[in-house]
């Protein structure tokens, strides 16, 4: 009996003490733990929200960015096969051009040559005619000197000449 | 429920130490046989017989002076309030109840180790207690029990202003040492106390919640100490159980808002039930805070008793032979008083916040 009956001063005590030492603890520890660990908390999850947000955020600019490199990647292409047709077709303009001043400068040569040949036959035909005048003159000189001769030339000339 | 299941685990591994308890003390008559093997035990210099439950219940109760080891003993200051008024004097002047102290007022005697005031014809005079108010004298002495709480007082002090430094000192920062140690335990209140017991509004009932948790916890501990400064059996005493679970019915009701007292005074039940009803839930306001009492006081005090017993074997049998038997029973039943330590802090912790929750609770059915 006697150990489940409360003494009076231990009561008084007890409830004394636990009192003083609950304000205690509340005040000065349980007050500022509670705060720091709740504050701590806090910015953990913040710091998560953050960290969550900007893994969005960098996804989310990963995707335009590859999106952007696709769009740049087929311009490129574009660009690439544009630039080919038109070199080829430089390249196709610029053989037709230079197949027609060959052909026109052929033809300029061909024109020219045709001219002095024909100046040069020209030519030709005057010296061979002079000279041909030269030849018959001298062969005249030599076959005129004496009389026999031009008589007998006389007479084949005359039977030429048919009247 | 799986508290349930710890109270059921408790119950049984509590039933199988006593069972092999048991035995040995059976055993008894065939030990006293052997008595050319016995030992001199300290107690029983003075040819006394070596009465176990004597001793045991001596140890378990309160005291006016501190027994450190051998021959030294802390005489503990007495203070008395009688209906002539204040008494302080040091309890050395009883000389450990072989004498009679002559007081201002009266000649008070050391019963049992209990102050009773010595009549003029030698009749006694106890001193008040919970159940009997109306006596002349009252003590208010610092006992044993007193300055056990407050050495764990200092100690939950010290710790947790050193704790609460550190977290000022280590704001945002992650915990480390003693902070370390403490942030999981002071989490676990939170966590599974506070916050699925009561709810959204658990933050104002942090501060009881844990001076109640750390309390009983560090004095279940000290109490599991044998020599000084341990070997009080603070919470194994009503009078703090009482203290403690009454702060609960105090906080429990002055906490109740009108859905609680609704349940009380006015429940979803015919009418006419009403009279049987007011006082079935009147008696559960006071039970449960007393079930919590009751709870502490013989979880704590029970342990006390199986492990003094044990080391009484020894004595009872007095064989040193038995010593190693005994040893290994007491260390068993300190390992399970460990968890007991923890666990009766706990429980007491768990129930307050429930009942605090039940009693805020926004909306019934």
């Amino acid at each position: 009996m006697e150990l489940v009956t409360p003494e009076i001063g231990l009561v008084f005590w007890t409830t004394v003490s636990f009192l003083v030492l609950f304000f205690l603890l509340a005040k000065f520890a349980w007050k500022p733990i509670m705060s720091a660990i709740d504050d701590r908390e806090r910015s953990i999850e913040d710091a998560l929200l953050k960290a969550e947000a900007a893994k969005e955020e960098m996804s989310r600019l990963t995707n335009e960015n590859e999106v952007l490199l696709k769009q740049a990647r087929a311009e490129r292409d574009l660009i690439l096969s544009e630039a080919k047709k038109i070199k080829e077709q430089i390249i196709a303009d610029a053989k037709e051009a230079a197949h027609k001043e060959g052909a026109r400068q052929i033809e300029l040569a061909r024109v020219e040559i045709n001219n002095q040949k024909a100046i040069a036959m020209a030519d030709v035909k005057n010296q061979v005619a002079e000279l041909s005048i030269q030849v018959a003159e001298k062969i005249l000189q030599n076959q005129l000197q004496d009389q026999q001769k031009q008589d007998e030339l006389v007479s084949q000339l005359l039977k030429e000449v048919k009247l | 429920m799986y508290l349930s299941r710890i109270l059921n685990s408790k119950k049984i591994a509590l039933s199988l130490i006593l069972g092999v308890f048991l035995t040995f003390v059976t055993c008894k008559t065939f030990a006293i046989q052997h008595e050319e093997h016995a030992v001199e035990a300290s107690e029983s210099h003075n040819e006394k017989e070596f009465s176990p439950s004597e001793v045991i219940l001596e140890h378990i109760a309160d005291s006016h002076s501190w027994h450190l080891w051998g021959h030294t003993t802390v005489a503990l200051p007495v203070i008395l309030y009688t209906d002539q008024g204040f008494e302080v004097f040091s309890s050395a002047h009883f000389e450990h109840g072989h004498a009679d102290y002559k007081g201002q007022y009266y000649t008070y005697r050391l019963v049992k180790d209990k102050i009773a005031i010595v009549g003029p014809g030698e009749e006694l005079v106890a001193g008040a207690n919970m159940l009997n108010m109306h006596k002349k004298l009252i003590d208010f002495s610092i006992t044993k029990n007193v300055v056990s709480m407050w050495i764990s007082f200092v100690l939950l002090l010290i710790i947790f202003f050193s704790v609460s430094a550190a977290y000022k000192k280590r704001a945002g920062k992650a915990p480390k040492g003693l902070q370390s140690f403490m942030e999981p335990i002071i989490l676990f209140v939170r966590d599974d106390i506070a916050r699925p017991n009561i709810g959204y509004k658990y933050q104002r009932f942090m501060p009881l919640l844990l001076t109640v948790f750390f309390f009983i916890w560090i004095n279940n501990l000290i109490g599991l100490v044998p020599f000084f400064p341990g070997g009080s059996n603070l919470t194994g005493n009503i009078a703090v159980t009482f203290v403690l679970s009454l702060i609960t019915l105090i906080i429990v009701n002055v906490n109740g808002n009108k859905y609680y007292w609704k349940h009380i005074f006015a429940p979803d039940v015919p009418v006419w039930l009403y009279p049987i009803m007011w006082p079935v839930e009147l008696v559960g306001i006071i039970s449960k805070p007393f079930a919590l009492m009751i709870r502490l006081f013989a979880n704590i005090t029970a342990g006390h008793i199986i492990v003094l017993s044990l080391i009484s074997l020894i004595f009872v049998f007095k064989s040193v032979a038995i010593a190693p038997v005994s040893v290994a029973f007491v260390v068993f039943m300190d390992v399970l008083e460990l968890l007991v330590a923890a666990l009766q802090a706990f429980i007491f912790t768990l129930l307050t916040a429930l009942f605090i929750g039940t009693a805020i609770e926004e909306h019934h059915h």
